[in-house]
């Protein structure tokens, strides 16, 4: 006789969304494209993989909080594994910062702990509802890259779990090529069970805010420039006005106050958007009345403030579900890298042809890369300048011109972030990310996701 | 008689030095038993009286997990967490586990039972074994717990008896019938319980949740909707503090049950739920 005992996901939000009713479910990442059905099998705890998959075919892909824009999180017709239930911490050192945690654990569950204690994330992406995994496995970055580099920087150690049940420590010196391929390598070497993260610390919440006005990738260039010593900088840049406004933006620079100052945990995100927004809602017209009133809402060329950290880095995070303002049909993101050699003039071309095609939306961001070195053998960052932007999905337009944007990429020796693609060909992909065949090698035979079948086959 | 096996907190209090939490001010550390203490609910609870300082006493079937669960517990700020691996269902060693364990707490301020299983409920109607398994895991076994948690409190004139319950139990429907009626149980000893110790300052919480987004309603339609478990984690928390007799959570199923409840049995018992 046993007792049994009730399990529990202890995950705070949705994870990949469910939005069918009955046993088949599509589900869908956060950019809402595409939608493929699949099953998901949440892991809640270490043990459990590969023992659940007993009895269970088709390939498999752990997936965190399905906040990566396209379809890296997503595996049509396979096994999800859900990881949000692995989320608890398990050691943590005061003297050098590392926190040892399951890898399931959101980086929201993460601040929630060490924030009072004193501590902060080494590097954060927009949103903090991603989970320590998705963090390793994409190789994320922040407004920080120029000075801190990727995530991946910063993560002494893993677990990785294999299909046949092999439990791998990875490390820079234990198993370094698995270490590797796993930084960056999208889920795809193992199901990660753990994994450590050295945090950095903070006397304060707040940081000490400047925004600047800036017509022009060149003014954008000299303010980058100039602020080399400035812990985080990121640009909002207006990607649809053309002649005397074509690439103003804002360039927004803190660093963590040195004040010291209450460190109290946040509170809970109380506003959801709450309703499809019909597919006209975005167009040429709402969105450049958007940009305008964004460029003017500071109105001198300098501003300074002292920010609470939240809506410094996580300013969407406020509103949760705000990819429903893109409606049913959803958003492609499109975010390069190019090398500082072809940087000024590739990104003013790419900024032309997107102001050109009037299809871009209000988030548009502009940033230098730093050249502290990824340890993923994937990751995307590299030094020069990258730019993140989504389109709403207009069926006949939006992917003629994403793709006359990668090649553009191509052309100017950058390349694409898969973590935010959903449209790239398997020729373009092979062509950004010459050494795939290098990491396919790595690949746990029995773990696949739609972004791999999708760019590893045969390159037209 | 197998001892009951503990583990002694091994690992260093890592996070105490630079800590100063709202709650922690000036008050003793609270002492507490968990019943069960693998089950989402009791974990995400724990984690709210670990961050307090609490000094907390597992009990639980499954040795590595009941391991990791200790191991997030002692990170977040717990004073101390014991465990014990333990099979629930076996009532003959219920005294010699709770003795041990207030003795290891050296007192009892809550005693938290949140084992139980959902059990299968088609099997059970056609087989008396699977429904008696689902009885007496989650009444028997509960009613020998509380037999002797309640005479120990009793005695001492203090604590908190918190028990999971459930929705389920306020009416008996054709889909769960059996976890109902065990609940139901539960909550009819619950209350006859309080009858008799409340005036001797003992507490008796009979905690009832609606559905909770759990492993094992993922993939249930719906579930994205279910009550979050950190939230329902705590209300029980609040609860306890505030000595409360029953605790609907979330607090909208006190209203439905109250209809559900009140529907004629002749209206009932043709509904499909």
């Amino acid at each position: 006789m046993g007792t049994g005992i009730l399990r529990s996901d202890m995950s705070e939000s949705s994870v990949v969304a469910e939005k069918s009713k009955g046993t088949e479910s599509a589900f869908e990442s956060w950019g809402r494209y595409p939608k493929y059905d699949a099953r998901r099998i949440p892991l809640q705890w270490q043990g459990d993989y590969p023992a659940v998959m007993q009895g269970v075919h088709d390939s498999s892909l752990a997936v965190g909080m399905g906040r990566s824009y396209g379809d890296v999180c997503l595996l049509n017709g396979g096994n999800l594994l859900v990881t949000t239930g692995m989320n608890r911490l398990l050691a943590f050192d005061p003297e050098t910062g590392v926190l040892t945690a399951e890898a399931g654990i959101t980086l929201a569950q993460i601040l929630d702990f060490s924030v009072p204690r004193g501590f902060f994330l080494p590097v954060t992406p927009g949103t903090k509802y991603v989970t320590l995994g998705g963090a390793i496995a994409n190789d994320i970055h922040g407004k920080n890259h120029h000075v801190a580099g990727t995530f991946g920087s910063h993560v002494p150690a893993f677990e990785l779990v294999r299909s046949d049940g092999t439990h791998i420590l990875c490390s820079r010196s234990d198993n370094p090529e698995m270490y590797a391929a796993t930084i960056g390598g999208m889920g795809l070497t193992g199901v990660m069970t753990w994994a450590q993260v050295k945090l950095r610390p903070i006397v304060s919440r707040k940081i000490d805010y400047e925004g600047i006005q800036f017509h022009g990738v060149d003014e954008f260039l000299d303010l980058t420039n100039a602020s080399g010593h400035i812990e985080y900088t990121v640009s909002w840049v207006d990607c649809t006005s053309t002649g005397k406004n074509f690439a103003r933006g804002i360039f927004m620079q803190g660093d963590h106050s040195q004040v010291p100052g209450e460190l109290k945990p946040s509170s809970e995100p109380k506003l959801v958007f709450p309703i499809e927004a019909p597919g006209f809602a975005l167009n040429k017209l709402s969105v450049s009345l958007f940009n305008t009133a964004f460029f003017h809402k500071q109105i001198h060329k300098r501003a300074v403030a002292l920010q609470d950290y939240e809506p410094f880095f996580y300013p969407l995070d406020k509103v949760l579900d705000w990819n429903r303002l893109y409606g049913k049909s959803g958003l492609l993101q499109f975010q390069y890298v190019i090398p500082w050699d072809y940087a000024r003039e590739g990104t003013i071309a790419i900024l032309g042809e997107v102001a050109k095609s009037g299809l871009a939306s209000f988030l548009a961001v502009l940033k230098a890369f730093g050249d502290v070195p990824s340890p993923g053998l994937m990751s995307f960052p590299k030094p020069g300048i990258t730019l993140a932007l989504d389109f709403p999905i207009k069926a006949d337009r939006s992917f003629p011109l994403f793709e006359r944007l990668a090649d553009m990429t191509r052309e100017f020796g950058g390349r694409l972030y898969p973590a935010k693609d959903a449209a790239m060909t398997a020729a373009q992909f092979q062509a950004f990310y010459p050494q795939w065949r290098q990491f396919a090698q790595y690949r746990d035979p029995k773990l696949t996701s739609s972004f791999w079948e999708r760019v590893s086959g045969e390159a037209a | 008689m197998a001892a009951v096996g503990s583990g002694v907190n091994g690992a260093q209090d890592v996070s105490g030095s630079r800590v100063q939490m709202a709650h922690r001010g000036g008050r003793p550390a609270k002492k507490v038993l968990v019943l069960g203490a693998t089950s989402g609910i009791a974990e995400a609870t724990c984690r709210i009286w670990a961050g307090q300082g609490a000094s907390l006493f597992l009990a639980g079937r499954n040795a590595a997990r009941l391991e990791v669960v200790a191991a997030d517990l002692r990170v977040r700020g717990a004073a101390e967490v014991y465990t014990a691996v333990v099979d629930l269902d076996d009532t003959a060693k219920h005294p010699e586990l709770l003795a041990h364990a207030v003795n290891t707490l050296t007192g009892l301020d809550v005693a938290y039972l949140a084992h139980g299983v959902l059990g299968d409920q088609a099997a059970a109607e056609q087989d008396f074994a699977v429904a008696e398994q689902i009885l007496h895991t989650n009444l028997i076994s509960a009613v020998s717990l509380l037999t002797w948690l309640g005479n120990f409190c009793a005695q001492r004139r203090s604590g908190v008896l918190a028990v999971i319950s459930s929705v389920a139990g306020d009416r008996g429907r054709k889909s769960n019938y059996l976890y109902g009626a065990s609940k139901a149980g539960l909550s009819a000893f619950l209350g006859g319980l309080r009858n008799r110790v409340d005036r001797e300052g003992v507490t008796v919480l009979n905690i009832k949740p609606g559905p909770v987004k759990t492993a094992m309603t993922i993939n249930m339609p719906g579930s994205h909707k279910f009550a979050d478990v950190g939230k329902v984690a705590a209300a029980i928390v609040k609860a306890v503090d505030a000595k409360r007799d029953t605790l609907y959570v979330p607090f909208q199923w006190a209203p439905i049950m109250f209809v559900v409840r009140h529907i004629p049995e002749r209206v009932f018992k043709k509904l499909n739920l």
